[in-house]
């Protein structure tokens, strides 16, 4: 374990930055946003940032290739470039296991190569949290939030920071900063973590419980009644995919400039009404469906195809964006019939 | 013709079927000169143009929209263009609000026998677009690689 | 804080249940934390003494709800109008969207809602309660303790400028009703008109650049009621999803704001659910002020059967030209 007094950050985002671009989540009117770094910007210390920090590996939109016709001609040109390294630092524990969700969906065979691209040119460093807030419930999920994982974990303290390495990644990026750093025992480390995981108990989700979830329980769920008074005020907008860091749908499209094609993907949500539209119309046809479907992708579906993992991690976005307040922890207790 | 270092702005112009597109159809039995970067769009009635229309024109790479009409209280259809005075009232002065210059929109209600006048028109609205040069605020960038 | 309690409405709605006035009622259910309240759907008294809430988080506008739900089954449902939402009730039945027969309407008094991001913004993380005390509110906080903050500090932008304290449509009414208040609610836009383009193009690009093209604003919005948007027709060549150009979130903002201009009652629904705090209603705001200039004062949904401004004409109209001068004017 290596680490630097808190003053000393600046010294890190600039000596990371020197080999790679780096992304650290800074305050802005609105909330935190994951933000390029450059010279005097500030890490936020806000529990969250607003969006997810899926953006990095599988962005809102992205153009896959593109058409030009030129007379009878069609060239098809690849819009793919060769990705820069790049550092993500302060990633919570809830949003670095959402990338684990993620790869299980993009790097099993077939291989989505853009989404391969830009994970290997990624470094992850995550940091602990220290104050969690009433909407946090990763540890349903079986996340420890003062122990984050990445290819660098880092601590903060009052006045220190810490790193551990977690990956040859790590120790290459950790490496680059043996000049700043120094060698440190865990002891102010695991104080936190004691400290932390207290509070996680007395946190107002701490109870809740993902046991009576999971793989090969479609049958037992899908046609529970409770779906209907639970997707009752569903707005039917994207707000809980969209903030979402483990959502993954999404949707190809062709857009006509005049003189050639852009063919893109975007961000795809189960709420929307022309979600896996087909030839012969949509297979959801109520929002109830719609709505069913979202819950049932990460407490079952997801889980029955993936060695039970989860996919939810438990962040809390969709609990604070919902515009009707309904989310996954109430659909959980309703469901699952629990208080 | 050109204005501006040879640089000519693109010009969508809705013409009412009825009214302006036959005076610009006089203008040109008239032999009188109006730029060739003004595109004329047909519509059966100035009130066809709904506000999706205008942004469309700026999204596919026009720098000057405008929308010609039969003269107020002479509409064909009576009434259509009394609608489609307070709806491009509406949109101008939204556009406006975003940010977007004023000059690269307007209406102006031409009759069949104002050929002098289209032909003016266009002139006159080339020439105040052209100093603007190119609309970069209404762009769509996908339309332009 | 509200001047009608929880325990006042679910009496009433109750009662009105017994007596098979109604067979079910709209209404906010308790949540998880003190804020976070959902629009259901209650059928039995033992369902309101449980669950109901009315309280400064009962912000959601009831109104585009009815459309679905006297669809649904015989026998009336019974809504609670705040008076913003009232407004909205008048501009549905205006246009015909719901059966007034199958409503049962009551009226009550509103104080104004709480905002829980100003609220954040305020007392910090981790908040483990809201208690509302007269014009106090004490947030029990996870990291410091007890907190109390006034309740006008932390109240929903909209509510700050609330334009009425009427409720326009009601079959009941509780307490009594408010008035019309001549608002500072158009002050906002016009700070933006005097702006210069180039300040006003920064601050819209600025703003909707953030937008994720949820949908939120007009899936939420009452006015909102096409059975199918022109931004969910995959054959209309707009974009329904992707944030792929600038180009795409103005013109859906654009043409969200001006296919309800003249008909949005300016509830703040929109602005209330943007998950990236994107000022909406100024949008809208701007329309509502344009038309009150150039075509004289109308508010939407203020009675029913009124004709909306967008089609209706008066013979000597404002010409498109000096409409977007007069912004300019007041500039000066």
């Amino acid at each position: 374990m290596r680490k630097c007094k808190t003053d000393a950050l600046d010294a890190v985002f600039a000596e990371i930055a020197k080999s790679s671009l780096l992304y650290i989540p800074t305050d802005t009117e609105k909330g935190a946003e994951y933000k390029k770094w450059s010279d005097g910007m500030k890490m936020s210390n806000a529990l969250n940032t607003v969006r997810s920090p899926k953006d990095f590996f599988f962005p809102q939109t992205e153009d896959l290739m593109e058409f030009k016709v030129n007379g009878k001609e069609i060239e098809v040109i690849d819009t793919r470039s060769e990705k820069e390294d790049f550092v993500v630092f302060g990633v919570r524990a809830c949003d670095v296991k959402s990338f684990e969700i993620l790869d299980r969906v993009f790097l099993i065979d077939p291989c989505d190569s853009y989404y391969a691209n830009r994970r290997e040119h990624s470094t992850i460093v995550s940091v602990a949290c220290t104050r969690p807030v009433e909407t946090c419930f990763c540890q349903t999920f079986g996340i420890d939030a003062a122990a984050p994982e990445g290819d660098v974990s880092c601590w903060k303290t009052d006045s220190e920071v810490y790193f551990k390495a977690n990956t040859p990644k790590g120790e290459a990026l950790l490496a680059k900063l043996e000049g700043i750093t120094v060698d440190a025992d865990d002891k102010d480390v695991t104080a936190q973590q004691e400290k932390t995981r207290e509070i996680m108990k007395k946190l107002p989700l701490a109870e809740l419980s993902a046991d009576k979830f999971g793989a090969g329980k479609t049958e037992e769920f899908f046609n529970a009644p409770e779906w209907d008074e639970l997707s009752e005020s569903c707005l039917g907008c994207g707000t809980c995919t969209f903030v979402c860091p483990t959502c993954q749908c999404y949707d190809i499209k062709d857009y006509n400039t005049g003189h050639g094609v852009i063919r893109f993907r975007c961000w795809d949500s189960c709420m929307y009404s022309d979600f896996t539209k087909m030839a012969h119309g949509n297979p959801r046809l109520t929002q109830k469906e719609r709505f069913r479907q979202r819950f049932m992708h990460k407490l079952v579906y997801y889980p029955s195809n993936n060695d039970g993992l989860f996919s939810c991690v438990g962040c809390g976005r969709c609990l604070a964006k919902c515009p009707i307040s309904m989310n996954i922890v109430k659909v959980m207790k309703t469901i699952g019939k629990s208080e | 013709m050109q204005v501006n270092n040879g640089y000519q702005p693109k010009i969508v112009a809705f013409c009412c079927n009825w009214c302006s597109y036959a005076g610009a159809d006089l203008a040109g039995n008239n032999r009188l000169a109006y730029p060739e970067n003004v595109k004329i769009i047909k519509v059966p009635c100035s009130c066809r143009v709904n506000p999706m229309f205008i942004l469309r024109a700026f999204q596919r790479g026009a720098d000057g929209v405008i929308l010609c009409g039969c003269h107020p209280g002479d509409c064909h259809y009576t009434s259509g263009n009394y609608y489609t005075r307070r709806r491009m009232a509406l949109l101008f002065s939204m556009l406006n609000f975003l940010g977007i210059e004023k000059e690269r929109t307007r209406v102006e209600w031409v009759s069949a026998a104002e050929g002098a006048k289209f032909a003016a028109t266009m002139n006159e609205f080339c020439e105040t677009v052209a100093a603007l040069g190119e609309n970069k605020r209404l762009e769509d960038l996908r339309c332009k690689r | 804080m509200q001047k009608v309690t929880s325990e006042l409405l679910v009496k009433k709605a109750s009662e009105l249940l017994e007596n098979g006035t109604v067979t079910r009622v709209l209404g906010w259910k308790k949540g998880e934390f003190s804020y976070d309240l959902t629009p259901a759907v209650f059928e039995s008294g033992e369902e309101l003494i449980k669950d109901f809430v009315f309280s400064d988080f009962s912000g959601a506008n009831f109104s585009k709800y009815l459309i679905k739900e006297t669809k649904k089954a015989d026998g009336k449902v019974l809504v609670f109008l705040k008076p913003c939402d009232s407004y909205s009730f008048n501009q549905l039945l205006t246009e015909h969207r719901f059966d007034r027969e199958k409503v049962y309407a009551i009226g009550i008094p509103c104080e104004g809602m709480a905002d829980v991001d100003k609220i954040k913004k305020n007392v910090g993380d981790g908040i483990i309660d809201i208690i509302s005390d007269g014009d106090r509110i004490v947030v029990k906080t996870l990291y410091d303790g007890d907190k109390e903050i006034a309740a006008d500090d932390v109240k929903a932008e909209r509510c700050i400028v609330c334009k009425s304290k009427k409720c326009v449509a009601y079959d009941e009414l509780l307490g009594d009703n408010g008035e019309v208040i001549d608002s500072e609610r158009f002050d906002e836009v016009e700070k933006l008109e005097k702006m210069t383009d180039d300040e006003r193009f920064a601050f819209w690009q600025n703003e909707l650049s953030r937008c994720i093209r949820c949908n939120a604003c007009r899936d939420v919005c009452p006015a909102c009621t096409c059975e199918k948007c022109v931004f969910d027709n995959p054959k209309s060549g707009v974009e329904n999803k992707a944030i792929s150009d600038s180009f795409e979130e103005k013109m859906f903002h654009i043409i969200r704001a001006f296919h309800v201009a003249g008909r949005c009652t300016d509830c703040g629904e929109c602005s209330r659910v943007c998950p990236q705090g994107i000022p909406l209603h100024l949008l809208n705001r701007k329309f509502i002020k344009d038309i009150n200039e150039f075509y004289g004062e109308y508010q939407a949904g203020a009675e029913i059967g009124s004709r909306a401004p967008l089609v209706n004409y008066t013979l000597d109209d404002i010409e498109p030209v000096d409409a977007v001068k007069k912004g300019e004017a007041d500039n000066a």
